[in-house]
C-alpha cells in the first residue's frame, strides 16, 4: 500500500484540511507521502514534512502551479510516482482537480468519505446526507476527496520526513488564470471555526447582519448564512452553510432566523452543540437544535451581544 | 457555436427521501422526479448564450432509462434545440457517463459542454471534470459567471473564500453553480413547441462506450439521528446553559 495526500494551500502556509486529509490516509494504512504543488511554497512543504505519519513530502514549485490550475495540477499527480491511495480535502481545490485525476487514472473517485472502513472501502454521504452509502471499490487506485469536519486534525508538529523536490513541469495552454477575489475578513475562515453564527430569510436585510456581527465578535465566531438569505441578496454565497455551500461541523452552531431546510441541515448537523434563535416555534431548525429559543430575533441578538 | 447540456433525472429536491428497509438504497417508488437543479440552471445559460447570438445550436442529453426522456422534454420546452437520450440502466457511475458524453462531444462536434456542478442524488460532483480531462478540455467549475470573448470563455468560479475568473480555450467544459443564473419556466406554447422536437435515442453500445464501474455499493444507512434538545426562556437561561452545561463559550 503506498498513499498520496496532496496538500491545500496558499503557496504560504498549509490549509488546516489537509491535516484532516492526513488523518483519513492514516486511518487506510501507515506511511503517507504528500504533495505540495505550488509556487515559492517550500515553507508549506517544511509545515507537511512536520506532520507525523508523513513519510516523505513531494514538492513541485514553480509558477505553473501557483494557481492550482487542475489542467496542470492533474497532469502532475498522474506522473508524480505510483500509488494505491490518493486522497485531497473536498474543498473547492480539491474538487476541481482530482475528478480529472481519477479520469486521467481510469478510476472511479469515491467524493467526501467520511469514514473508513477498510482499505477499500468508504463511508460518503449521498442525498445531502440523508443517507449514509458505503462503497467498495475494486480498482487499482482509490481516487478519494475527504470530508474534512469528519476527521480530527493531525497533530502538526513532530515529524521532520524528508522533503524530495520534483522537477516535473507540467504547461499548458488551454487555461489561464485571470484573477481573484478572496473576502477578507479578521474572522475565522467558516469550515475552521469553533463558533458560528449563522442567519437565515429571518435576518430581513443584509443590513441586519450587523446584528450578527455584534454577536460574533463577542465570541470570536465565524458567520454564516443559509441558501434563502444567500439567494434573498442579504450576503454573498461565500457565506453559504448547506448541501450547495459549506459543510461546517464546529463546537457551537447558531442559527438565528434560519427555518432549518433539509439542505442547510445537511452542512451543519454535525455540529456539537447547535442554537435555534426563532420567532416561528414550529420551524424544522428546532428539531435538531439542543438549545431552542423562541423570540424575536431583532429582541434576543442585541441582548445577546449585551450580556456575552 | 454548438453547445451540449447534459440533464440528469433525480428526485424532486422537495421530496425527503427514505432508506429502504433492506439497505439497498432509497426508496423511490412514486417519488416526484425531476431535473437535477444544477443542470436546470445549465440549459438556462445555453439558451441565454444562444439568446445573446453566440450560439447556434443547444443540444440536450440525458443518459439512463427511458423515463429520462421527460427530462429532455423539460430542456426542450425552456428553449433547447433537439435531445439526445442515450438509453442505458440508471446509476451509471461519473466516469461512464463522462465517457458517453466525450462520444457524443465527438459525434456532434461540440465547442461548449454545460453541466451541473453536481447531482443532488448522488452528490459526486464529478462528472464535469472528468468529461473535461479525458477529453483534453480546460473546465471552468462551479461557475457563477460565463462570457463568450473573441472565441475564448471568461468563467467567474465560486471558491472557498471568493471567486476566481480563468479564461479558457474551446472546446469547454462548464459545471454550473447555483447563483449563475434564475432558470425560467416554460410556456405552455413552447411545452406545446417541445413535443415536436427531435429526440435521437442511442445506446453505449453505438457509442462504443464500456459503461462498468470499479466502484460498488455495499449499503445505504440512514444517518444517525439527532433528536431535539430543550427549549430555553430567556437569553439568560441560554448563557447560562451554554457555559455550565454545553461548556462551549
Amino acid at each position: 500500500m503506498s498513499i498520496l495526500v496532496i496538500a491545500e494551500h496558499d503557496n504560504a502556509s498549509l490549509k488546516p484540511a489537509t491535516l484532516s486529509t492526513i488523518t483519513a490516509a492514516l486511518a487506510i494504512g501507515p506511511g503517507v507521502d504528500v504533495l505540495v504543488a505550488g509556487a515559492s511554497c517550500a515553507g508549506v512543504a517544511a509545515a507537511a514534512a512536520s506532520v507525523p505519519g508523513v513519510s516523505k513530502v513531494l514538492l513541485a514549485d514553480n509558477a505553473v502551479y501557483a494557481n492550482q490550475l487542475p489542467e496542470s495540477v492533474a497532469a502532475l499527480v498522474v506522473e508524480c510516482g505510483s500509488y494505491t491511495h490518493i486522497l485531497t480535502a473536498a474543498t473547492t481545490t480539491g474538487k476541481n482537480f482530482l475528478p480529472r485525476v481519477a479520469a486521467l487514472l481510469d478510476v472511479a473517485q469515491i467524493s467526501d468519505i467520511i469514514a473508513v472502513k477498510s482499505s477499500d472501502t468508504f463511508v460518503r454521504p449521498i442525498y445531502a446526507g440523508n443517507a449514509l452509502a458505503t462503497v467498495q471499490s475494486s480498482d487499482a487506485v482509490k481516487v478519494i476527496t475527504v470530508r474534512t469536519t469528519a476527521f480530527a486534525e493531525a497533530a502538526s508538529a513532530g515529524n521532520a520526513a524528508p522533503v524530495e523536490t520534483l522537477a516535473i513541469v507540467k504547461e499548458q495552454s488551454l487555461s489561464t488564470f485571470a484573477g481573484q477575489q478572496l473576502s477578507v475578513s479578521e474572522r475565522p475562515e467558516l469550515t475552521a471555526a469553533s463558533i458560528i453564527v449563522s442567519g437565515g430569510r429571518g435576518m430581513q436585510s443584509g443590513e441586519n447582519f450587523k446584528l450578527i456581527e455584534k454577536v460574533a465578535d463577542k465570541l470570536g465566531a465565524a458567520i454564516g448564512a443559509s441558501r434563502a438569505a444567500v439567494d434573498a441578496g442579504f450576503v454573498p454565497n461565500d457565506m453559504q452553510v448547506g448541501q450547495t455551500g459549506k459543510i461546517v461541523a464546529p463546537e457551537l452552531y447558531i442559527a438565528v432566523g434560519i427555518s432549518g431546510a433539509i439542505q442547510h441541515l445537511a452542512g451543519m448537523k454535525d455540529s456539537k452543540v447547535i442554537v435555534a434563535i426563532n420567532k416561528d416555534a414550529e420551524a424544522p431548525i428546532f428539531q435538531v437544535a439542543d438549545y431552542g429559543l423562541v423570540d424575536d430575533l431583532f429582541k434576543v441578538l442585541p441582548e445577546l451581544a449585551e450580556k456575552l | 457555436m454548438k453547445i451540449l447540456v447534459a440533464v440528469k433525472r433525480v428526485v424532486d429536491a422537495n421530496v425527503k427521501v427514505r432508506v429502504k428497509a433492506d439497505n439497498s438504497g432509497v426508496e423511490l417508488a412514486n417519488a416526484k422526479m425531476a431535473i437535477n437543479p444544477f443542470c436546470e440552471i445549465a440549459v438556462e445559460e445555453a439558451i441565454r448564450i444562444k439568446e445573446k447570438g453566440q450560439a447556434d445550436e443547444v443540444i440536450v442529453v440525458s443518459i439512463g432509462e427511458k423515463a429520462c426522456q421527460e427530462q429532455i422534454r423539460t430542456a426542450l420546452a425552456l428553449g433547447a434545440d433537439r435531445g439526445i437520450h442515450v438509453e442505458t440502466e440508471d446509476g451509471l457511475q461519473p466516469l461512464a457517463v463522462a465517457k458517453l458524453l466525450r462520444a457524443i462531444v465527438q459525434r456532434e462536434h461540440i465547442d461548449l459542454v454545460l453541466v451541473g456542478k453536481l447531482s443532488i442524488d448522488t452528490d459526486n460532483n464529478q462528472v464535469g471534470q472528468m468529461l473535461a480531462a479525458i477529453s483534453g478540455m480546460p473546465q471552468g467549475t462551479f461557475a457563477c459567471g460565463v462570457e463568450v470573448q473573441d472565441g475564448k470563455l471568461k468563467v467567474v468560479r465560486e471558491i472557498d473564500g471568493g471567486e476566481q475568473t480563468v479564461l479558457l480555450t474551446l472546446p469547454a467544459v462548464v459545471s454550473t453553480d447555483l447563483r449563475l443564473n434564475e432558470p425560467r419556466y416554460a410556456s405552455l406554447p413552447n411545452i406545446m413547441k417541445a413535443k415536436k422536437k427531435p429526440i435521437d435515442t442511442v445506446t453505449p453500445t453505438d457509442l462504443g462506450v464500456d459503461v462498468q464501474s470499479g466502484l460498488r455499493t455495499v449499503s445505504v444507512e440512514a444517518p444517525p439521528v439527532r433528536t431535539a434538545g430543550i427549549k430555553v426562556g430567556s437569553v439568560d437561561e441560554l448563557i447560562a446553559r451554554l457555559k455550565t452545561e454545553a461548556k462551549v463559550i
